[in-house]
């Protein structure tokens, strides 16, 4: 089997990993670094709980191959917060009730972190299309809408709010 | 961030103690789980519906650069002699032996430690089957004309399936009866009479977390990490595989990426054990979506229901017959069939009632629960026919319902009373909240509007046992051991709650262990919405106990009556220094009345009665058959609600989900083979699926329930389902009896009554 070191940073350290061609980014990632927030669940890329941000851009860990992260910038949940302290978009799902298993909820955290970097005043229609590529089974949708105005507001409120 | 609250915490709106492990990401699974020198297996599934095998040839896939090993059902029998479970059933064999029963069934396992190596060695195993003649339809199972099993092998578990032992030339699994009154003579003198049949479909959980077990076998005991909603169940059915006491058997189970009952009784965890038996080191057994739908699915049913009504339209007969179609093991099916089965003739006051409940084999993949345990089946069928009935009546279905609706101190078909159900609230809430009375714009033109309800009941499954712990450490901190699983029904929070309400504490400061056997006591399961009340009260003894203890200790130590000492001083008065436990044990079974084998007849047939409710509100492109659902409310008795936010959720969740098995979910079927067994081919709802919904908890109390609370989980999915046939029947005159009501089921109706049908595709 080929493999191949690739170099990226993640979660803001420089690291490195060796790779076959087709291990996927989750594969990657809870394999050599126990992080195992970007799970796998329909393996086709449609529910959104494999959600990685890769230079900043949303992406399915389970369909991004690994080797295409060299040289990047790889962001997971687990690096959003800093200090036992919660990300407002966390603390605003925690807030919100925005989850019930917990397994798709680092998906939408991500893509509603995405959402806000490129719209920082959605509105609900513009929430909805955004998370329409994440799905939740236990179907905590109005509460993660909820969340996502929440997130809005304690953004805007600053770090003190 | 705020104080914890002390005081009372029934009723506080706090968030999930697990959520903050949520949102990070730190939450575990089992699926996402490693253990240091594991092995991973992939299975090879059998691509005939029913057959003999003939030779299972897996020497090429031997030969596989990095395969540890290749082991078929032969092999399981060297290390597990008869390697067969179930929970009513002893009929699943760990890896198929003989025979193939299902298209999807596992038949051998490859061993590797990397499992793209695993999954390439699995397809050049070469499995030769003599196809037999198969049988899909439950109707036609019931037949007998077509066997799946050539012989019955019943669990001891339950007393109503010993009869079953040995049966042969049938796939019926349990035949329930319940005769109530005399069904002949009132059909025989009933003014009118209506009969229908109605059918569901199969559909399955999807539960985001696929089935993950991971097994490590040493001689002296063996570890299975699960994701199982009943890791009691579990170390019982493990033991009993091995011959083994249950303290050598530990079951853990981290979080679980959801249930909804499809992590019931035991799934993999057989397979891991025997896998790891054979290969002396730990195994993971994990699955991908596509293998979650050959695991477990939601019965689909025939319903065929018959009333006789007088002359002021009273019901005063229903003829109840529902045959379940439980695929090719019978997991849990058989209780389904009785547990609900005789709730089958609705929340009506009924004299003459007979029920036929039957439990059937087929060569599908299997059934268990999901969300309702067959509740949803029943209830879709009897709040259609009752809507129907009220509509030939030339009634108003509310006014029809409310005629024949049963009350309060009232016997259920059953026998058993009607206690603290609020049946009656909850359809006047829906009705209200509908503006039933109030003049409805039923559109014009090519869109019409209409709207409809439904309300369902059911009755916790019983008898069943929950045991607590609740230990007080020299700090006075507060740690519970219960086996409830928190699959995201928020059911930790609940239980902090009740032992924070005891104790004068705040539930946020309180700690429930992470789940296992080794640790935590025995619990029947978490399912069918009994863990807020089973082990809700197992808690609250616990909790007392401790209570009662802590008294003791300030006595003892000589604090006068009523002094507010604080308790990590009574340890170090008693102790010498911050030493000792205060443990508290909790064990809640409630009273129940076994039915009459011959007439189903039952004084106390459950704990407490769930009931719940919908209305809707659709509008309709008669010219597409589209179908938007306006207006969705959910209208629920769960007595006192612990955390109400918690219980808004529930509600919300479960009719969304019910949503989705109403509209468009339905696995379809070729030959016994799942056609579109993947998220992109079997559609649930998201985001842009969401209705305008309202959920509403009616004001009740459960009386004997803890701080009058019950259970919660599965109430919002009874009523989604007919509420919204009953509107699309409101709206253009047109019945659907089938689900689920897609737009071209409801276009071919529309066009069947225009006397235009659409051509068979």
């Amino acid at each position: 089997m080929t493999t191949r070191i690739i170099h990226f940073n993640l979660n803001g350290r420089a690291e490195s990993a060796q790779v076959a061609a087709h291990h996927n980014l989750v594969e990657m990632l809870q394999g050599q670094f126990a992080l195992t927030g970007a799970r796998e669940s329909c393996g086709q890329g449609l529910c959104g709980c494999c959600t990685v941000l890769v230079d900043g851009r949303p992406v399915s860990g389970c369909l991004y191959l690994a080797v295409f992260a060299d040289g990047a910038n790889i962001v997971t949940i687990e690096h959003l917060g800093s200090h036992g302290a919660l990300d407002p978009v966390q603390d605003a799902f925690v807030e919100a009730g925005a989850l019930q298993c917990g397994y798709c909820t680092p998906g939408f955290v991500l893509m509603a972190k995405a959402l806000l970097a490129a719209h920082p005043d959605p509105t609900e229609e513009q929430i909805k299309d955004y998370l329409s590529g994440n799905l939740c089974r236990c179907a905590a949708y109005p509460e993660i809408i909820n969340a996502v105005k929440i997130a809005v507001r304690k953004i805007k409120a600053g770090p003190t709010g | 961030m705020t104080a914890p609250i002390t005081g009372k915490q029934i009723g506080r709106s706090l968030p999930r103690l697990e959520a903050r492990a949520k949102v990070s990401g730190r939450a575990e699974y089992t699926h996402t789980m490693r253990v240091p020198g594991m092995l991973t297996a992939k299975l090879l599934r059998s691509t005939v519906a029913h057959g003999r095998i003939k030779s299972v040839d897996v020497s090429e896939a031997r030969k596989v650069p990095g395969v540890f090993g290749v082991f078929t059902g032969e092999d399981v029998k060297r290390v597990i002699p008869d390697p067969y479970y179930g929970p009513a059933f002893h009929d699943q064999p760990i890896l198929a032996l003989g025979k193939v029963h299902y298209v999807g069934e596992p038949v051998a396992a490859v061993l590797a430690e990397d499992p793209h190596i695993a999954d390439q060695a699995v397809q050049l195993i070469a499995a030769e089957y003599e196809e037999l003649p198969a049988v899909f339809d439950e109707v036609e199972a019931a037949a007998n004309e077509i066997v799946v099993h050539d012989e019955l092998k019943p669990a001891t578990t339950f007393a109503d399936l010993k009869h079953l032992k040995g049966a042969r030339n049938t796939n019926c699994a349990l035949d329930f009866k319940l005769r109530r009154g005399d069904i002949d003579k009132a059909f025989a003198s009933a003014a009118q009479v209506f009969e229908h049949t109605f059918r569901t479909q199969k559909v399955l959980h999807l539960a985001f977390e696929p089935h993950a077990s991971i097994a490590d076998y040493r001689d002296d005991g063996v570890t299975v990490y699960s994701a199982s909603q009943g890791p009691s169940f579990v170390r019982t059915e493990i033991a009993r595989l091995l011959g083994w006491p249950e303290n050598k058997v530990r079951i853990k189970v981290p979080y679980l990426g959801a249930g909804y009952g499809g992590k019931l009784y035991i799934k993999l965890e057989a397979l891991a054990v025997a896998l790891s038996m054979l290969a002396r080191r730990p195994v993971k057994v994990a699955l991908t979506m596509d293998e979650v739908f050959y695991t477990i699915t939601k019965h689909p049913s025939t319903f065929r229901i018959k009333s006789g009504l007088d002359n002021n339209g009273k019901i005063v007969a229903r003829k109840c017959e529902v045959w379940w179609n439980g695929g090719a093991y019978a997991d849990i099916g058989p209780r389904v069939t009785q547990k609900s089965g005789f709730t089958a003739s609705g929340p009506y006051d009924i004299d003459n009632v007979s029920v036929d409940s039957y439990a059937l084999y087929t060569n599908l993949p299997p059934a268990g629960a999901l969300r309702g345990f067959g509740i949803p089946q029943l209830v879709w069928a009897y709040e259609s026919h009752t809507d129907m009935i009220a509509r030939a009546l030339g009634r108003d279905p509310l006014d029809f319902r409310r005629q024949n609706l049963l009350r309060e101190g009232r016997p259920q078909a059953t026998g058993t009373i009607l206690k603290d159900a609020a049946i009656e609230k909850v359809l006047d809430t829906i009705a209200g909240r509908l503006n039933w009375d109030a003049p409805f714009d039923r559109g014009s033109g090519t869109i019409r509007r209409g709207r409809g309800l439904a309300v369902g009941l059911k009755a916790v499954i019983s008898p069943t046992t929950s045991v607590a712990i609740v230990n007080v450490a020299a700090d006075a901190s507060v740690t519970v051991y219960c086996g409830t699983i928190d699959m995201g029904q928020g059911s930790d929070t609940a239980i902090a709650q009740i032992a924070g309400e005891v104790l004068n504490m705040a539930a946020e400061t309180i700690r429930i262990v992470p789940r296992d056997t080794d640790v935590t006591p025995y619990d029947m399961g978490t399912l069918g919405s009994r863990s807020l009340f089973h082990m809700g009260h197992a808690v609250r003894l616990a909790a007392e106990e401790a209570k009662t203890k802590i008294a003791q200790l300030a006595r003892e130590v000589g604090e006068p009556e009523g002094s507010n000492a604080p308790l990590p001083e009574l340890f170090v008065k008693k102790y010498g220094m911050r030493a000792g436990n205060i443990v508290g044990t909790g064990i809640y079974k409630p009273d129940y009345v076994p039915p009459d084998p011959a007439t189903g007849l039952t004084p106390n047939a459950t704990p407490f009665w769930m009931t719940a409710g919908s209305g809707a509100e659709v509008e309709i492109d008669t010219e597409t058959g589209q179908l938007r659902v306006t207006r969705l409310i959910n209208v629920a008795d769960c007595g006192t609600p612990i955390n109400p936010k918690i219980v808004e959720t529930q509600l919300s969740g479960a009719a969304l989900m019910q949503l989705g098995f109403t509209l468009f979910e339905k696995m379809h079927l070729d030959g016994g083979q799942v056609t579109n067994a993947s998220l992109a081919d079997y559609k649930i709802p998201g985001i842009h699926d969401v209705p305008p919904m309202e959920n509403e908890v009616v004001a009740a109390v459960q009386s004997n329930g803890p701080y009058g609370a019950k259970g919660v989980g599965e109430l919002a999915t009874f009523g989604v389902s007919p509420a919204i046939a009953n509107a699309i029947e409101d709206a253009v005159g047109v019945r659907l009896t089938e689900l689920p009501l897609t737009a071209e089921a409801l276009l071919r109706a529309l066009r069947a009554k225009a006397g235009k049908p659409l051509a068979d595709d």
